[in-house]
């Protein structure tokens, strides 16, 4: 009996054993086969229009709904990730009644005095921070201190989203919208803004298709091309689509001045994108935003260039565009969209740079940052030189002639625009690094000059080496130079 | 033997979960990975990029997925496949995995034999030089990369020469 009990029991635990392990079986079983067959929904990338778009809805959260994946990531720009050099922590702030932002950007003139004597006189020279997330950029605009300085309606163009303002306030046309912001006040024309920069900004309501909806970007463009010899480029019909995912960012990424009593935002491109010509095309207009107070130089101040300087870079030159390092694409699901959280590639080195780098995402890391370490050096030492060449201006000014006092302060004026569009420039010397570290050997050297012009010296005149055909099939160079050696 | 009301539970049971496992296996096509057709690789989207890139790509008409990424003999081949088809079914399950797929370092080596393989007589030749072949770790894939599936060069639209320097 005892025997038979202790077989009893233990067979029925064997049995016991096998029930439960053929359950978990089943259960396992059951479960694969349920997220087999999730996986293959999702391939089959389903997309529901629940609400219908068109021109007057500006509301982001509105065409959310039919892109509901987007919408999320383009919410998440209110991240605050830093990089070595770039992105932003939030720094918590004491809300006040004129300016109820909790957190704000670091202070970029508290960590380099040096900038505020370059912009002494300017706006610029009492609130300058890091750059955050598209989500803060209308807020970071309506509260900066700069405002004290009134500026024009103009700068809203590129704050906040304004394909229906321009409508409304055009009556239908965008053009004449875009004309009668520019010379409103900047507190008129915030009244019309709603939202920062929403979907209604790139992408066309009825196709998604990208777009350009800024005017002084489709001007920009064709006098660009005019200098090129292309007559009437419309960028919206002649663009691929490949140039598109460059140039909707290219509506605001840019350097820009306000043109006339009208204030027309205007992108000084009508000699090429290059520093030297667009410091041509201000210097053709005769630009000046304002007289530095210590040496009198009649100043033009550079903004944010990305999209030139990337135009000189070896990205742009492979074809690769601003989205596919900044919005790069990404798995949903089953889905392949664009990462609407525009940030820094370096935050998602696999999907940006290991598109086309075979190599690990440290060592890419390190490689950009190692270009970024050799540009932010040397714009240390054109920083350096910038505040010499105007210690020696206003040391001399009751001693130099006056025709030495303009030589030097148009070096000033050269030379500061340099690093100032280079230092602007948002990527730390990354989208074209050679041609960063050409703008910082220049500028340095227009320092250098505005010094001697000073002391009554000559320019030095330069004799560079001729470049014969084999080495380089530029005949540009060997005409300048009358005909080689 | 006696049946027991016992043993028929047990055994319904145990049928369920091999039908299940039987259903499971054909609704997920289980049967393509144990065949040489390509497109069995990209049955899950995962690795739909590289697919077309294979299609479009210079090795189109000489050699599949199998050719290059599993060993050249029979053993080998199944192993390799049955831990890859492990490991991918388990990163694709749980989601764990980069949107731009790497290689793993043992699945380099076995691209790198297999292109050894097929090209013994070039490479054999090339080891035979002291250009490349005694450098340690020369790799056929650090230069010819995109001959298997270019995704990434595939992806990318002709560069456009907005800018060039006069």
């Amino acid at each position: 009996m005892t025997n038979g009990n202790s077989r009893g029991t233990g067979s029925r635990r064997h049995l016991v054993a096998i029930v439960v392990l053929a359950a978990v079986a089943v259960f396992a079983v059951i479960a694969l086969l349920i997220n087999i067959f999730e996986r293959k929904q999702e391939a089959r990338n389903p997309f529901f229009r629940v609400v219908e778009l068109n021109d007057t809805i500006a509301d982001p959260s509105v065409w959310g709904k039919d892109f509901p994946m987007q919408y999320d990531l383009y919410l998440r720009t209110v991240d605050q990730e830093r990089t070595k050099y770039g992105g932003s922590e939030a720094m918590p702030r004491t809300p006040t009644q004129a300016d109820p932002r909790s957190a704000v950007a670091r202070s970029r003139l508290e960590e380099d005095p040096r900038l505020k004597v370059m912009w002494a006189g300017y706006a610029f020279s009492k609130d300058y921070r890091e750059r955050r997330g598209h989500a803060y950029m209308l807020d970071d605009q309506t509260f900066t201190e700069r405002m004290q300085a009134k500026p024009p309606g103009a700068c809203l163009n590129c704050h906040a989203s304004m394909v229906t303002v321009y409508n409304e306030l055009g009556n239908g046309d965008a053009t004449k919208g875009f004309e009668t912001v520019n010379h409103m006040s900047y507190a008129d024309a915030r009244k019309h803004a709603k939202y920062p920069i929403a979907c209604i900004d790139c992408h066309d309501p009825q196709t998604m298709a990208l777009r350009v909806t800024r005017p002084a970007f489709i001007e920009g463009m064709r006098a660009l091309k005019a200098s090129q010899g292309i007559q009437n480029y419309d960028v919206n019909k002649m663009a691929t689509r490949q140039e598109m995912r460059s140039f909707v960012c290219g509506q605001c990424h840019v350097t820009y001045y306000f043109k006339g009593p009208e204030k027309t935002l205007t992108f000084p491109w009508t000699k090429g994108l290059r520093v030297e010509d667009i410091i041509a095309h201000l210097d053709e207009g005769k630009v000046k935003e304002w007289d530095h107070p210590e040496t009198g130089a009649p100043l033009i101040k550079a903004r944010h260039p990305e999209f030139e300087v990337w135009n000189m870079g070896v990205h742009a030159r492979s074809g690769v565009a601003c989205t596919d390092c900044h919005m790069p694409y990404m798995r949903m699901g089953g889905l392949k969209i664009s990462d609407h959280q525009i940030n820094s590639p370096l935050l998602k080195v696999n999907r940006s740079c290991q598109t086309c780098h075979h190599f690990s995402e440290e060592e890419l890391k390190a490689r950009a940052e190692d270009i970024q370490d050799r540009f932010f050096t040397l714009r240390n030492t054109a920083l350096d030189s910038l505040m010499d060449l105007i210690n020696d201006i206003k040391a001399n000014k009751d001693k130099a002639t006056p025709d030495q006092l303009a030589k030097a302060r148009d070096h000033q004026r050269q030379g500061q625009f340099m690093i100032d569009f280079i230092m602007s420039e948002n990527s730390m010397g990354f989208h074209a690094p050679q041609e960063a570290m050409r703008i910082l050997g220049n500028a340095i050297n227009e320092c250098r000059l505005g010094q001697l012009a000073l002391r009554g010296a000559p320019p030095p005149s330069h004799n560079p080496p001729a470049i014969s055909e084999k080495r380089s099939n530029s005949n540009e160079v060997q005409k300048a130079q009358g005909g080689g050696n | 033997m006696r049946v027991s009301a016992l043993h028929i539970t047990l055994l319904c049971l145990i049928g369920a979960a091999v039908g299940a496992g039987s259903y499971a296996f054909i609704y997920a096509k289980g049967y393509s990975y144990l065949l040489n057709d390509p497109s069995a690789c990209a049955n899950c989207h995962v690795m739909n990029d590289q697919y077309s890139g294979w299609v479009k790509s210079s090795h189109h008409s000489a050699a599949t997925c199998n050719d290059c990424h599993t060993p050249h003999n029979f053993i080998g081949k199944y192993a390799v496949k049955a831990s890859n088809g492990f490991f991918h079914s388990f990163y694709f399950t749980t989601g764990k995995y980069p949107d731009n797929i790497q290689i793993t370092r043992f699945d380099h080596g076995v691209v790198e034999r297999a292109c050894r393989h097929c090209h013994a007589a070039i490479t054999q030749a090339i080891d035979a030089t002291n250009v490349h072949g005694n450098a340690e770790g020369v790799q056929c894939t650090r230069c010819h990369i995109s001959v298997g599936h270019s995704e990434g060069a595939a992806s990318l639209a002709w560069p456009h020469f907005l800018w060039r320097d006069k």
